[in-house]
């Protein structure tokens, strides 16, 4: 577009548009960059003085007590396996529920397809779900967090959407070569729907990593706890683990503590994704705009 | 051409498509035992649910759990809570992206869009855990927020005091969410056709006009399917927030139901109330989503979802 076309009124509209997005802006990074600097800073000179660049209210000693209690990293291992199981389950029972449902001629289409999407419209609830969890014995296994979730049908139903997408010519010459169904899904098919397996792998994988409520209801043993509990324990119930406070601190003492790590905490686990999102950004893109179509 | 099916009987048609068949059973079972066994589960709030005894073997009791529910003096100020808490929080944050989106667009440098979108999105990758304990430091009474606030000479309780729950929970919201779900209507605005503009242009329109007659109209449809399914959610408000902003003095406005669902079922274990409870909610949801898109469908023309 070029600015010769615009108005006097329009041009000064452009600018307030500017500063507005700008404060925008600033409204986003401020508290962001706030904790950054605060996780730096004694406790004590944050209360008193706030924000300060003299080098004597500086310390990493939060940083260093997060990192003397083992609870982070291996909240931080616990949540990469079971975002990574999670997701990889999810994508293969998609695409595997998809691509058949993705075929007009497929016997009962119809059936499986309102069998699917009434689970969308109806559900049994937390009760009756965790009470199942619980009969199957998974109570305080990592099946009970990777397993339930992974059928969406919202899921399947982006994916066979772009099933349909793909041509049937592709097929047809792989039929003729006398490949069998399963076949032509597993060495055309997928190739071909790799970006949505992307896609689908992507959005699993956050979810899973930033959700706190189902490993709250269903696991108890503290080695299985994923991040987000550990988190929790820190920053919400303001009960950091042992190891962070160290042996005989005094009740003040421990209050400081308490403080001075959360910050160090929400640095270090909310660091990695805000820093890796943007290289896959257009993949998000491309999920957001995938789940727009109506099913 | 693959050969043709519809002449085959139904038993030759399964046979021939066996193995696209075995492809369905994962999906299929785990659907059925994790989405439908928990739906006949639904039965114990009409039971009184005894674990040894099993869902079937308990006695019935009709609907004297939801009667418990409607009479107790909970009731009123659950019910309350849940829909202040979603329908605010629809009617503040319904707007923001779609303005923020309409700002983007007018931008005339790409690079400068995809920067400042880049910014905004951030605090969607922050999980509620997190945002949550970001709150709590920000808005304790010797945080920042305070520090500021107490140079006016003004000090709020804002994390016991009931009436602040809600507003902190909805800007939050909006704060963490406002940039993700600007995508939609960015990516929408981007297909406009720029000769309407330049169009509108030459004929005097101001920017205010074009964003009026070009901008929102293209929004449109994509409005009304999200405004759909943000009221089809409104029992569902985020629970995993609530539950996690609870403080025991604030709890006269943050307790809703399905956080109270959460609690008398798993916490104090009385499993057909808590079961009894979730299924009105669902059922005032279900009955909430086709209202909504009836009211839609009369004032947009016969569109719906």
């Amino acid at each position: 577009m070029n600015t010769q076309m615009y108005t006097k009124f329009d041009k000064r509209m452009l600018i307030v548009n500017k500063i507005l997005l700008a404060f925008l802006v600033l409204i986003t990074v401020v508290p962001m960059g706030y904790i950054l600097i605060a996780s730096f800073m004694d406790p004590q000179a944050l209360v008193s003085k706030g924000i300060s660049f003299d080098p004597k209210d500086w310390t990493i000693e939060g940083y260093e007590r997060v990192f003397s209690d083992k609870s982070i990293l291996r909240g931080f291992l616990n949540s990469l396996f079971y975002s990574f199981a999670f997701a990889f389950i999810t994508v293969a029972v998609s695409v595997m529920t998809a691509y058949p449902l993705s075929r007009k001629d497929l016997v009962g289409r119809k059936w499986v397809n309102a069998f699917l999407v009434f689970t969308m419209f109806f559900g049994g609830g937390l009760v009756p779900t965790y009470l199942l969890v619980k009969d199957l014995g998974m109570l305080n296994t990592v099946w009970a967090i990777i397993i339930p979730g992974a059928v969406n049908v919202w899921n399947i139903i982006l994916a066979r959407t772009y099933f349909q997408g793909i041509p049937d010519e592709l097929v047809e010459a792989a039929v003729i070569d006398g490949a069998n169904e399963f076949q032509i899904f597993w060495k055309i098919m997928l190739p071909l729907a790799k970006p949505i397996m992307f896609v689908l792998f992507l959005y699993a994988f956050v979810g899973q990593w930033n959700s706190y409520f189902d490993a709250m209801i269903y696991i108890k043993d503290p080695d299985l706890e994923p991040l987000q509990l550990v988190l929790r324990k820190i920053l919400i119930q303001s009960e950091p683990a042992k190891d962070m406070i160290g042996a005989q601190a005094a009740m003040n003492e421990m209050k400081r503590i308490a403080e001075m790590i959360k910050y160090a905490t929400i640095v270090i686990s909310s660091l990695p994704l805000i820093v890796m999102y943007p290289f896959f950004q257009k993949y998000f893109d491309k999920g957001i705009m995938a789940g727009s179509l109506k099913g | 051409m693959r050969k043709d099916v519809s002449s085959l009987s139904f038993l030759e048609k399964i046979k021939q498509q066996k193995l696209l068949l075995l492809m369905l059973v994962p999906g299929l079972l785990l659907t059925f035992v994790f989405r439908y066994i928990p739906m006949y589960g639904v039965l114990i709030a009409f039971k009184d649910y005894n674990p040894l005894k099993g869902v079937m073997g308990s006695d019935w009791v009709g609907f004297s759990e939801f009667i418990k529910f409607l009479s107790s003096p909970n009731f009123g100020v659950l019910l309350s809570n849940t829909l202040k808490l979603s329908v605010y929080g629809l009617l503040l944050g319904f707007l923001p992206p779609i303005i923020l989106a309409v700002m983007l667009n007018q931008l005339l440098s790409d690079k400068a869009k995809k920067r400042i979108q880049l910014v905004l999105y951030a605090p969607n990758f922050i999980s509620v855990v997190v945002i949550v304990g970001m709150i709590f430091l920000f808005f304790s009474v010797g945080g920042p927020v305070n520090a500021i606030l107490g140079m006016f000479g003004i000090e709020a309780n804002f994390l016991t005091d009931p009436d602040f729950f809600r507003p902190l929970y909805i800007l939050s919201g909006i704060w963490q969410g406002m940039g993700w779900a600007s995508t939609l209507y960015t990516a929408t605005l981007v297909n406009v056709d720029t000769s309407l503009v330049e169009a509108a242009k030459l004929d005097g329109a101001n920017i205010f006009q074009r964003i009026w007659h070009i901008d929102l109209p293209a929004l449109k449809p994509v409005m009304v399917i999200q405004f759909i399914l943000a009221a089809g959610g409104i029992m569902n408000v985020g629970y995993e927030k609530a539950f996690l902003m609870q403080t025991s003095l604030n709890l006269t406005s943050s307790e809703i139901i399905s956080t109270y669902v959460y609690k008398i079922g798993l916490v104090s274990g009385d499993y057909s109330y808590s079961t009894a409870v979730g299924l009105f909610n669902a059922l005032i949801n279900i009955i909430l989503l086709i209202a909504v898109n009836k009211v839609v469908k009369r004032i947009n023309d016969g569109q719906g979802l």
